[in-house]
C-alpha cells in the first residue's frame, strides 16, 4: 500500500514551464502540474482538443517536458493503444501512457474509443479533467454539464438534463481502477495516480476542475469552489478497486463526520447556477442528502458512540 | 513460390513480408479476409506483430498514428464508409508525416448501402494527402503492399494500396510469394528519424499558428502553410522515390517497371481507353477485338492516383486522338475525377495542328454493377468512329433506366 | 536527416513562455510577508500551500517561498489558500514606480 503523500515529498520538480497559456487561475493547471509530478518523465501523453492543447504550447513550443502526442477529438484512447502497440514492438518497457482529455473529448466524442480500450484491457491510464463543459471552444454544455448550469449554448435555461457519470460508466467495464479526484485535493490526485499505475489495464481517473471563466467565480477561488462541491457532497472523491467502491480522503472524512456543507453554498458561488431557484436548489439538496444518507448508513454514527 | 489464392490473402501475405509491427483491423466487408486472415498467421505464431482488434476504422487509424508515432511499422485496411470514417484521421497521418500502410478495398458508399465494387470510397480521399497505388492483379497487390512500406518510409508520407472488392479481393488466381530473405533486404526494419521518447521529449502535432514563430532558440519555426507546403513539394517529389523503389524491386524480384501508368497496345493507338484496377485487364480484351477490326486502340491504365503522374500521363496520351476514360467513381456534379485530371496534364500540350486529343468519360459499374465486354465494345468503338458531342457529360454504360 | 524531418512536422520543444512573460497579465501581485509565512517564520521546510496551488508553478518551496514575478499571472489561489494570511494581493499599479 502505498503511504500518503503529503507537500514536503512531492517532487519538486516541476514538469510544466510557467509562462503557459492556461487562464489564471485554470484549476487545471493544478491538476496537470501535480499529475504530472505524479507520472514521471518516463512518460508518454496523448491529448486530444481540449484547454489542455492550449495549456501545452503552440508551435514550437511546449509547455511540458513530456513527450505528447496530439491526436483528433475522439481518438485519444485508440491513440494510447497505439503507443502501447509500439513500445511493445520496439521492445521499450517501463514507459507510462497516459491520455489526458477533457470531458467532451472523454464523456462525449471520446467515450467509445475509451470503451474499446477498456473492453480490450489494454495497459493505460485515462485522466479526464471535468470542467463540466466545452471550455476552450468558449464554454458549451457537455454531457458532464450539471444540470441547470448556463453556458454558451444554454444561454437562458440552463442545461436542463443531468450531469453524465462518467465514472459509473467506466466501473460498468469492469477495469481494474476507476478513482474520482479534484484540482482543489492534489495529494489525494498524487497518490491515486500513483496507485494506478500498480494496476494492469485500464485506469480511469475523474478529477473535478474548477474553471474561472467558464464557471463565473474569480480566479482566486478556484480551490475554494472545488473543495465546496466535495464539502456539500455534491461531488464525491472514491475510489473502484476491482469494483469495490470507497469513499476516499475529503469526503471519507465527511461520512466520518456526517456533516456536509450546504449545497446552496457552491451553487451561489458561481455565475453560471444564477439562473437557479431556491426550490431547485432544494430538489437538489433533497438529491445529495438521499445519495450520503446511504453512504451514512454504511458506517456506525459517532455521535452515537460518544453521548454528549 | 507461385500459390493460388484470393486478393485479400495476397495483401495479408504482402503485410506479413512486410514485418509490420502493429495491425489495427475492424471488419468490413470486401476488407475482413484480408484482416482475418493477418490474425490467424499472429496468432499461430508466424508473424510477430501486435494485432489489435479496434472499435471503428477511426480508432484503426488513430492506432496506427499513434504506433507510427512511437516508431513502429503500421499497418491496417478498409472499405468503403470504413475509409470515409477515417477521413480526419487521413489527413492527420499524412500532416503528421507518418509512414502508414493501409490497403483500400475498393467498394461502392452509402446512401444507398452497398458492399459491391467501385472506385468511389479511395476517390473521393484524393485530397488527403496520401499516396495512391491501384493494383490490378494479385500479383500486383502483394508487390504493391511490400513496396509500399518501403516507399511510405522513404517520402515520410502514408500510402493506401487499392484494389477492387470481389473482383480482385475474393477471386482466386496465381501468384508469386516473394521469398522473405529477399524482402528483408529490399525492406530492412523501420529506423524513424524521430519518433515519440521520453528520452528525447517532444511535442507532436501542436496548434499552429497562421504565420512562423520563433522556437526558444530564436530560431525561425515554420507556420502551418509551410509545413503543408513541404508535404505538397514531398508528394510531387515522391514520383522520384516511387520510381526508385520500384526499379529497386525489379532489379530483385523482376517485375515491375511501370509504377506510373501501365500501357497496352498504344504505342502506335490513335485512341486510349483509360481505366484503373481489374477494370484496365477487361479493356484489354475489348481492345484485342477493336484491334482485330482495325481500329488502332490501346489501353492506359492509372498504377498511381495521387500524386497524379501528369508527366507520364501527357506522354502517354499527347499524341493520340481520343482519350476514353472508363471510371467507377464520380465527383458529382460534373464528371469522373481521373478524367478531369487526365484533361488537366493534357491542358499544356496542343499538337502539330493546334488541337488536343479529345478526353471522353465513361460512368459504369456503380455499386458493382456488372460491366459486360459487349458494353465496353460498344462505347469504345462508338468513341473511336465517331466525333464526340458534349464531351464534358460523362456518358453512362450498363444504365438501365 | 532528423532535424529535415521535424521541420516538416509541428514538432514543438519544451521551454518556459511559450504565452510570452505572462507576468504582465497581473493586475493583482501577491506578496508574501515574511514575518507571518510559516516555513518564512519557523526557517524551516512546512506548510507550501501557496506552492502546491499555484497553478503555474512559479512559487518555490524555499524559506521563504519566493514567487517568479516574471511569469506569476496574480490569479490570488496563493493569498486565498494561506492558511496564515500571509499573502496580500496588491495593485499592480502600485509597484510602477518601483519597476521603472
Amino acid at each position: 500500500m502505498h503511504t500518503k503523500t503529503n507537500i514536503l515529498s512531492l517532487p519538486e520538480e516541476e514538469l510544466v514551464y510557467p509562462g503557459n497559456r492556461a487562464c489564471a487561475g485554470c484549476a487545471l493547471g493544478i491538476a496537470y502540474r501535480i499529475g504530472l509530478k505524479a507520472l514521471g518523465k518516463n512518460t508518454i501523453i496523448v491529448v486530444p482538443p481540449s484547454c489542455l492543447t492550449v495549456l501545452q504550447g503552440l508551435y514550437p513550443i511546449a509547455a511540458t517536458k513530456l513527450p505528447c502526442l496530439n491526436v483528433t477529438f475522439a481518438s485519444t484512447a485508440a491513440a494510447a493503444t497505439g503507443l502501447l502497440g509500439a513500445l511493445k514492438a520496439r521492445n521499450r518497457k517501463g514507459i507510462n501512457v497516459v491520455g489526458w482529455a477533457g470531458d467532451g473529448g472523454t464523456s462525449d466524442i471520446g467515450l467509445q474509443s475509451l470503451s474499446g480500450a477498456c473492453e480490450r484491457g489494454d495497459n493505460f491510464l485515462f485522466v479526464c479533467y471535468d470542467n463540466e463543459g466545452y471550455m476552450n471552444t468558449g464554454v458549451q454544455r457537455s454531457g458532464t454539464t450539471p444540470i441547470g448550469a448556463l453556458t454558451a449554448n444554454t444561454p437562458i435555461k440552463g442545461k436542463l438534463q443531468r450531469k453524465k457519470d462518467v465514472p459509473a460508466i467506466m466501473s460498468a467495464h469492469r477495469i481494474p481502477y476507476v478513482a474520482t479526484c479534484s484540482a482543489a485535493y492534489p495529494l489525494d490526485l498524487y497518490d491515486k495516480i500513483k496507485k494506478a499505475l500498480t494496476y494492469e489495464g485500464v485506469k480511469y481517473i475523474h478529477i473535478h476542475t474548477p474553471c474561472p471563466p467558464g464557471w463565473g467565480f474569480e480566479p482566486r477561488y478556484a480551490v475554494k469552489i472545488g473543495k465546496l462541491a466535495v464539502e456539500t457532497g455534491l461531488y464525491e472523491l472514491y475510489e473502484v478497486e476491482n469494483s469495490n467502491v470507497r469513499l476516499t480522503g475529503a469526503s471519507e472524512k465527511l461520512m466520518e463526520k456526517r456533516r456536509l456543507l450546504p449545497a446552496r453554498d457552491y451553487f451561489r458561488a458561481q455565475g453560471r447556477f444564477a439562473i437557479l431557484t431556491d426550490s431547485q436548489i432544494e430538489q437538489q439538496q433533497q438529491e445529495v442528502n438521499a445519495r450520503w444518507e446511504a453512504y451514512f448508513n454504511t458506517t456506525e454514527d459517532p455521535d452515537e458512540d460518544t453521548p454528549d | 513460390m507461385q500459390i493460388i489464392e484470393s486478393g485479400n490473402v495476397a495483401a495479408a501475405l504482402g503485410v506479413k513480408l512486410s514485418r509490420a509491427q502493429v495491425i489495427a483491423a475492424y471488419p468490413i466487408t470486401p476488407q475482413t479476409p484480408l484482416t482475418e486472415k493477418l490474425s490467424e498467421i499472429i496468432e499461430a505464431g508466424d508473424m510477430t506483430a501486435e494485432y489489435i482488434p479496434v472499435e471503428s476504422e477511426h480508432s484503426a487509424l488513430a492506432i496506427c498514428i499513434a504506433a507510427s508515432s512511437a516508431g513502429a511499422r503500421s499497418f491496417t485496411a478498409t472499405s468503403a464508409n470504413g475509409l470515409l470514417y477515417m477521413h480526419e484521421q487521413l489527413h492527420w497521418a499524412s500532416g503528421a508525416r507518418l509512414p502508414i500502410v493501409m490497403c483500400v478495398v475498393n467498394r461502392g458508399v452509402g446512401a444507398p448501402w452497398t458492399v459491391w465494387n467501385d472506385h468511389q470510397d479511395s476517390m473521393s480521399q484524393r485530397d488527403t494527402g496520401w499516396i495512391q497505388i491501384y493494383a490490378n492483379d494479385h500479383q500486383q497487390i502483394i508487390d504493391s503492399v511490400i513496396k509500399a512500406f518501403a516507399l511510405a518510409e522513404e517520402v515520410m508520407i502514408p500510402v493506401m494500396v487499392c484494389y477492387d472488392g470481389y473482383l480482385l479481393s475474393h477471386t482466386y488466381m496465381p501468384f508469386d510469394i516473394p521469398e522473405a530473405t529477399l524482402t528483408d533486404s529490399f525492406l530492412p526494419p523501420y529506423r524513424p528519424a524521430y519518433c515519440l521518447d521520453p528520452d528525447e521529449p517532444a511535442n507532436l502535432n501542436t496548434v499552429t499558428l497562421s504565420d512562423v514563430r520563433t522556437d526558444i532558440n530564436g530560431v525561425k519555426a515554420h507556420g502551418y502553410m509551410e509545413i503543408r507546403h513541404l508535404l505538397q513539394q514531398d508528394m510531387l517529389a515522391s514520383m522520384d522515390a516511387i520510381e526508385r523503389v520500384d526499379s529497386r524491386f525489379k532489379n530483385i524480384f523482376g517485375r515491375g517497371g511501370s509504377p506510373f501508368i501501365e500501357s497496352y497496345r498504344s504505342d502506335d493507338a490513335r485512341f486510349i481507353a483509360v481505366g484503373i484496377g481489374s477494370l484496365s485487364y477487361h479493356l484489354r480484351d475489348v481492345v484485342d477485338d477493336l484491334r482485330d477490326e482495325g481500329i488502332s486502340v490501346g489501353v492506359m491504365s492509372m498504377q498511381l492516383y495521387r500524386p497524379f503522374p501528369y508527366q507520364a500521363v501527357a506522354k502517354a496520351l499527347k499524341d493520340c486522338q481520343g482519350v476514353i476514360v472508363f471510371e467507377k467513381a464520380l465527383s458529382y456534379g460534373y464528371q469522373g475525377p481521373v478524367c478531369s485530371d487526365i484533361k488537366s496534364a493534357l491542358y499544356h500540350y496542343v499538337g502539330p495542328e493546334g488541337s488536343r486529343p479529345f478526353v471522353l468519360n465513361y460512368i459504369l459499374g456503380l455499386g458493382g454493377r456488372e460491366i459486360l465486354t459487349k458494353d465496353l465494345y460498344e462505347g469504345l468503338k462508338l468513341s473511336c468512329t465517331t466525333k464526340p458531342s458534349s464531351p464534358d457529360k460523362p456518358r453512362w454504360i450498363g444504365l438501365k433506366l | 536527416m532528423k532535424d529535415d524531418y521535424c521541420r516538416k512536422t509541428s514538432h514543438s520543444k519544451s521551454g518556459p513562455g511559450d504565452a510570452g512573460k505572462t507576468g504582465s497579465w497581473r493586475i493583482l501581485r501577491p506578496v508574501i510577508d515574511p514575518a507571518v509565512c510559516i516555513p518564512a517564520k519557523r526557517g524551516t521546510p512546512s506548510c507550501y500551500m501557496c506552492w502546491l496551488y499555484c497553478p503555474d508553478g512559479v512559487i518555490s518551496r524555499g524559506i521563504p517561498p519566493e514567487i517568479d514575478y516574471e511569469y506569476c499571472k496574480g490569479c490570488g489561489i496563493c493569498a486565498e489558500e494561506c492558511p496564515t494570511k500571509a499573502i496580500r494581493m496588491v495593485e499592480e499599479s502600485s509597484f510602477i514606480k518601483e519597476d521603472t
